[in-house]
């Protein structure tokens, strides 16, 4: 009789000794998972400063400066490439940013709530079409379009930058929309008893106030932009040249690795593709922790106040 | 003073037709595959294989399988990762260890899908020595991640903490709490971000281009090259022939159907507050 109470305290031990280390080993497992994306992040940068090594070595800084890509001879300058992404990026945000900041405000400080959800749900489709699409719809319709226009090929730089934008808009509304939809009520009421109308509090208080989300979303965007592949593919041209004409066809780096990869017989042509997969993703990693740090500051900012 | 009046209809005007021509943009999409794609769409696309060129007829059966192939890896291989992983960001971290995987999380999110294509070839291709559509699922996977688990975190912190409080009062540890209460709690919202974020790989391109490949016929298993929609529309529109500029039309209509059917269903039947932002 008198075991029994001191096997059952010891028996409860044991099971809440369990429990506890049910709670240790709970963290062990989801820590391990969660290391996984900075061991697959390590993984990816290892894998692509690895398997460029050949080109690296052999071009050092002026891959980055030479314009000539000639698998055959065996010489690989990037220039075109980083021309050529940067130029279709950048025409792209000058179409899409104010579409879609005009978008995004109407969304905010004009519509109401329904209407602004329901369009905002329908914007948000778009970017769940798949690039290819776009391309698709790129090449059938909007190349033989610009041609009609008086574009010498339909496709180019400029084709591929419309495509492009059109791609980036629902990004940049619905961010942009967030951050404006984030700015104090207080904010705008203050402007309008001042006189203000509701345009000039929108243009002068409501804009400036969420500045930090909306610039947030358009590095964003040129993120995605300058790592978009299948669409600029299919409608650039895939010409490896610098052309003075936005109508010339182009190249990018995310369309060459495409185009090439599986071509790439010689060690030093996939590694030179490799070595435009490292640049892309320096260029990216930059804008998108930009991008990230800026709309946390927003966000963080809305909610405190 | 009217003059002011007159700047804020016309500028607010003009945000209107802003909004009007983007959302027009997903119409345009639509009514363009509609159009070209049903009348290419037949039920021999749906069952048969490809035909060489210049033959008529002939379908994308093995593309559609070999996509629902792709995806099951992914499924099974970078969800599971993924929520788990969400799990402890949400529940388990502490310290600054979380901030860190959340904000590579967020990078990861970010690098270019060719990128990744890049990663998986390096990774399963060169030392298989052949495309498959195991590579080409470890590159979704790759994508798949990093969306699932800041989905599982999201709406893991959405559940209120008077539940998680309530079971631990009644003598529930810390994982039974987790297990048991907070993830059925945030089930629902998890899903949606899940399906959603499938969805979005389902319809990639550059990632599959060289992992899985293509194939004109069935592959058996998960250790050949592959077949998938997306990289069948880019190979069959870039070619010359009228005939797979068709079947291209028509592919990318059952593509997008599929996505629009995944989102729309996702958002509206599970929980409507799901965005998808990168």
């Amino acid at each position: 009789m008198a075991a029994e109470p001191v096997r059952e305290a010891s028996r409860a031990r044991g099971f809440f000794g369990r429990l506890r280390a049910g709670d240790q080993a709970a963290t062990l497992i989801t820590a391990t998972f969660a290391s996984s994306v900075l061991v697959l992040t390590a993984l990816l940068v290892y894998e692509l400063f690895h398997g460029s090594a050949l080109s690296r070595d052999k071009f050092g800084w002026a891959f980055l400066f030479t314009k000539i890509w000639d698998p055959v001879a065996g010489e690989f300058g990037a220039l075109p490439f980083i021309y050529g992404t940067l130029a279709t990026s950048a025409l792209a945000l000058a179409m899409a940013v104010p579409l879609g900041l005009g978008a995004a405000v109407f969304l905010s400080e004009l519509a109401p709530p329904r209407i602004s959800d329901a369009l905002t749900f329908v914007i948000e489709l778009l970017a769940a079409v798949p690039s290819v699409i776009y391309g698709l719809l790129g090449v059938f319709i909007l190349v033989p379009l610009m041609r009609q226009a008086g574009a010498p090929y339909g496709v180019g730089v400029f084709t591929a930058s419309v495509v492009l934008a059109v791609m980036i808009l629902p990004f940049i509304v619905s961010i942009s929309r967030e951050a404006l939809l984030a700015v104090p009520r207080e904010q705008r009421e203050a402007a309008l008893a001042l006189g203000a109308t509701h345009w000039e509090s929108t243009w002068q208080v409501v804009i400036p106030f969420a500045r930090l989300g909306i610039i947030g979303s358009v590095f964003l965007a040129l993120a995605r932009a300058l790592g978009e592949t299948m669409a600029v593919t299919m409608v650039i041209g895939n010409d490896p040249k610098i052309h003075a004409s936005l109508l010339a066809p182009g190249y990018t780096i995310a369309a060459v690795i495409a185009n090439e990869f599986t071509e790439a017989t010689a060690d030093l042509h996939l590694s030179a593709l490799i070595e435009l997969g490292l640049v892309l993703f320096f260029l990216t990693m930059l804008l998108n922790g930009i991008a990230r740090l800026l709309i946390l500051s927003t966000t963080r900012r809305g909610t405190a106040q | 003073m009217n003059r002011r009046k007159i700047v804020n209809t016309v500028m607010f005007g003009i945000t209107g037709l802003c909004a009007l021509l983007t959302v027009s943009v997903l119409f345009f999409i639509l009514g363009y595959l509609l159009w070209y794609g049903g009348r290419s769409l037949s039920w021999s696309f749906l069952t048969q294989l490809p035909k060489p060129p210049g033959e008529a007829g002939g379908g994308m059966a093995n593309a559609i399988v070999g996509t629902g192939k792709l995806l099951l890896l992914t499924v099974l291989m970078g969800v599971p990762a993924g929520f788990v992983a969400g799990v402890y960001l949400s529940e388990f971290g502490s310290g600054s260890f979380p901030a860190v995987v959340r904000y590579t999380a967020d990078l990861l999110n970010g690098v270019p899908s060719i990128v990744i294509g890049i990663f998986a070839y390096a990774l399963v291709v060169m030392p298989m020595r052949h495309f498959s559509a195991l590579a080409g699922a470890v590159a979704l996977s790759m994508m798949v991640i990093p969306i699932t688990m800041r989905t599982t975190e999201q709406f893991l912190r959405a559940v209120p903490q008077s539940l998680r409080e309530a079971a631990l009062a009644l003598g529930a540890n810390k994982w039974q709490t987790v297990a048991t209460v907070v993830i059925p709690a945030g089930f629902r919202g998890i899903l949606t971000g899940t399906i959603l974020g499938v969805a979005r790989v389902a319809g990639e391109t550059a990632p599959l281009l060289f992992t899985s490949f293509g194939n004109q016929y069935w592959s058996s298993g998960f250790n050949q090259p592959t077949a998938s929609l997306p990289v069948m529309i880019f190979t069959f529109a870039v070619s010359p022939y009228d005939d797979w500029h068709r079947q291209a039309w028509a592919a990318a209509l059952v593509l997008l159907a599929l996505m629009l059917t995944a989102n729309v269903a996702a958002r509206l039947v599970f929980s409507p507050k799901v965005t998808q932002n990168g």
